[in-house]
């Protein structure tokens, strides 16, 4: 019987193709075989997306609200500090709902990056001793980020809802390739991050002072009529507005931030020319980058279990 | 050159390891142009051949750093080689350290369906093989308990529970199999036995030479990244104890070149009256270890000893003059002691002599490993490194 079993087990396995593991890849070839590798794994990122989240409140009696608490805090500051005390808000309607849209992006894009520059690191117990598609690290940091994002978000709505009007119309839809630019430029940065912090620890370092720089990159706590105001549309507003993650606020902003395009007065807002064109564009250059980066990993990768 | 039975060929396999001595931007930046003095590189492996067939137990053997848990992590992807390719068939599953993905923060439960999907399951499938799984912990009680309030031996019960349930066709084991009290441990053994009925592949890695001998059929021994010996596990073993020994009596020598060779065991030879048309000694009789060593120079009082051993390094018996309370020649010449074991009762097969030679004080002089080997045979009834005299007897 149990050589029957035997036999039947070799009988299968002589059938089966041989597959090569550990091979360098090919920089170009070798893409599909890798999504294929990771798309068979989606369960297990679910599983770690969960394992993440659950981890990181287990214990807490708060829980989740912790995760909205940080944005909240840093939104009465930025509204008294910069809005009342500064004077912004004087020129910029519904400061606190403009101001949490931005924060709110920016925190999805400051988590991915953070996260997954040192998700591999954190997991190298599995990295050294099981066989995974390593992407599947950094691209589950990207489910928890967006986890918490999802939390602000219906913060965020909801606060539209009540203190303000919500936008409806051809602009809300805006809202969603935002996001999406966002997460997946986001995500081809942390992914080639992630891999480079390997070899190199002082990237996670790095990446934290260059994400507290980059937030002032952006229109989260100024709005951009401010910038177009200083430079009046010279090569360095272009420069500022090549910047991906200022186009994806600039873009959510539109969607969500109803005053912002009605305003007149002082307090009217200007909006660079084609922001859906500039928006489409961006998603369509970080898809590319999101390829560009997995290849640069797949090439790193090789050598992660003996660096750890 | 693969046979359809192949499951993994290992085709001229060399892995290079570099260490880096800088670790920071800084320090490689600041040490660009001296780069090549800030790292060392070793080859761990070199042009390894092996071809895997299905169904085999292959044990990978070898001394701290040989290489063997390296050819493991190429053979299971977890580290690329530098040339050479694998190619592979089958489900894997790498049992490399148990627990792996185990998170602290999670129930028993919740890290059984994480750990299920690292080694490959789907959520439908470890539904099915849940009950099975925690029946084989033993850890009921416990399933929803986070596992950082887990003792250490039921951690590792559920982290090998898990890992025997994934179905896989190759199974890689690294040192793992110990684990947990007697009876667990010997579930654990069971379920390696059944799995080599079912036909699926092992390899194992592993320092205790009494496991690769009782579940290897193949057992290849690795000396510093080098194949020396691929075939069976007895000549494996032997290859590998031998080697053990020449780094032992090189390091003995070289610490104290001259003064070790002045006192050496010549030979030890196992004979008895009784020997059958083959020459192997009939069980129940007296055997006889002649135990012959030089002194080319007086020495302290000595202690000769004989240790036998069954071809894969199980110890069955040692003894040496110190326990007989004999004292032997300790001037100039060649001497000779006889251990004489009156009708000893050793099982039929064949066994090892080993011999050693120290001061009273206890410095080792010199060692024979093997010294000689001798075969016994036993015509009476039963199997094992003991032979006994029975009968059976139905109860009126």
């Amino acid at each position: 019987m149990t050589l029957a079993d035997a036999e039947r087990r070799a009988e299968k396995i002589s059938t089966m193709d041989y597959v090569t593991v550990g091979e360098k890849q090919k920089f170009f070839r070798g893409s599909a075989s890798s999504i294929a590798d990771i798309w068979r794994h989606r369960e297990l990122m679910g599983l770690l997306v969960r394992r993440e989240i659950k981890a990181r409140y287990k214990d807490s009696s708060l829980g989740i609200v912790w995760s909205l608490l940080r944005p909240l805090v840093q939104l009465a500051i930025y509204y008294f500090a910069v809005g009342q005390i500064l004077g912004a808000a004087r020129s910029v309607p519904d400061f606190a709902i403009f101001i949490f849209i931005g924060i709110t992006m920016w925190g999805l894009f400051n988590e991915i990056l953070n996260n997954s520059t040192t998700s591999i690191l954190n997991n190298s117990g599995l990295v050294k001793k099981v066989y995974l598609p390593r992407e599947i690290f950094p691209f589950s940091t990207v489910g928890g980020a967006l986890f918490n994002f999802a939390m602000q978000l219906i913060v965020l709505l909801a606060a539209i809802l009540v203190l303000s009007t919500f936008p409806l119309g051809p602009d809300l839809l805006l809202a969603p390739l935002a996001i999406l630019s966002l997460v997946v430029f986001a995500t081809a940065i942390g992914l080639v991050l992630s891999a480079i912090n390997v070899y190199f620890r002082d990237v996670q370092h790095l990446v934290e002072i260059a994400t507290i720089i980059l937030f002032w990159a952006s229109p989260i706590v100024y709005s951009f009529t401010f910038v177009h105001k200083a430079l009046n549309g010279n090569w360095l507003e272009q420069a500022y507005l090549m910047n991906p993650v200022t186009t994806a606020v600039l873009g959510m902003q539109k969607a969500l931030w109803a005053e912002g395009s009605t305003a007149t007065g002082a307090q009217e807002q200007y909006w660079p020319p084609y922001l859906e064109l500039r928006l489409v564009v961006t998603l369509l250059l970080s898809v590319v980058l999101l390829w560009l980066a997995q290849r640069i990993f797949a090439r790193l990768q090789g050598n992660f279990a003996q660096e750890l | 050159m693969s046979s359809p039975r192949t499951l993994v060929e290992v085709k001229d396999v060399s892995k290079r390891f570099i260490m880096h001595k800088d670790k920071t931007i800084k320090e490689r930046l600041v040490n660009f142009r001296a780069a090549d003095k800030h790292r060392d590189d070793f080859w761990a492996l070199k042009d390894i051949n092996l071809d895997i067939e299905a169904g085999s137990t292959v044990g990978l053997v070898g001394h701290n750093g040989s290489g063997k848990s390296t050819l493991l992590k190429v053979i299971g992807g977890i580290i690329e080689p530098t040339s050479g390719t694998v190619r592979r068939r089958g489900r894997l599953a790498a049992l490399l350290e148990l627990g792996a993905g185990f998170h602290q923060d999670l129930t028993g439960r919740e890290n059984v369906y994480l750990n299920s999907a690292i080694l490959g399951l789907t959520r439908k499938q470890t539904d099915k093989y849940f009950d099975a799984i925690v029946d084989f912990s033993g850890i009921e009680d416990f399933i929803d308990t986070q596992v950082k309030f887990y003792s250490s031996g039921m951690y590792v019960r559920l982290a090998f529970a898990v890992a025997v349930h994934v179905d896989p066709d190759l199974l890689l084991v690294d040192e793992v199999l110990a684990v947990g009290d007697e009876p667990f441990q010997r579930k654990c053994m069971d379920k390696i036995g059944e799995f080599q009925r079912e036909g699926r592949t092992i390899v194992l890695v592993s320092h205790s030479s009494e496991q690769v001998g009782r579940l290897c059929d193949r057992v290849v021994v690795l000396d510093h990244g080098d194949m020396i010996h691929d075939g069976n596990a007895v000549d494996g073993l032997r290859v590998l104890r031998y080697g053990f020994e020449q780094a032992r009596l090189l390091e003995e020598e070289e610490k104290k070149p001259e003064e070790i060779s002045h006192a050496k065991i010549a030979s030890i030879s196992a004979d008895s009256r009784e020997k059958n048309e083959r020459g192997a000694i009939v069980a129940k009789s007296d055997l006889t270890l002649s135990y012959t060593y030089e002194l080319q120079r007086n020495q302290e009082p000595l202690v000769a000893g004989i240790a036998i051993e069954t071809l894969t390094g199980q110890p069955v018996y040692g003894l040496n003059t110190r326990m007989l309370g004999m004292s032997i020649p300790d001037v100039v010449g060649t001497h000779t002691v006889d251990f004489v074991l009156r009708r000893q009762s050793l099982g039929a097969g064949q066994y090892l002599v080993r011999g050693s030679l120290e001061e009273l004080a206890g410095r080792s002089l010199d060692r024979l490993n093997p010294a000689s080997t001798f075969e016994v045979d036993v015509p009476t009834v039963g199997s094992g490194m003991v032979s006994i005299d029975a009968e059976g007897l139905v109860r009126q």
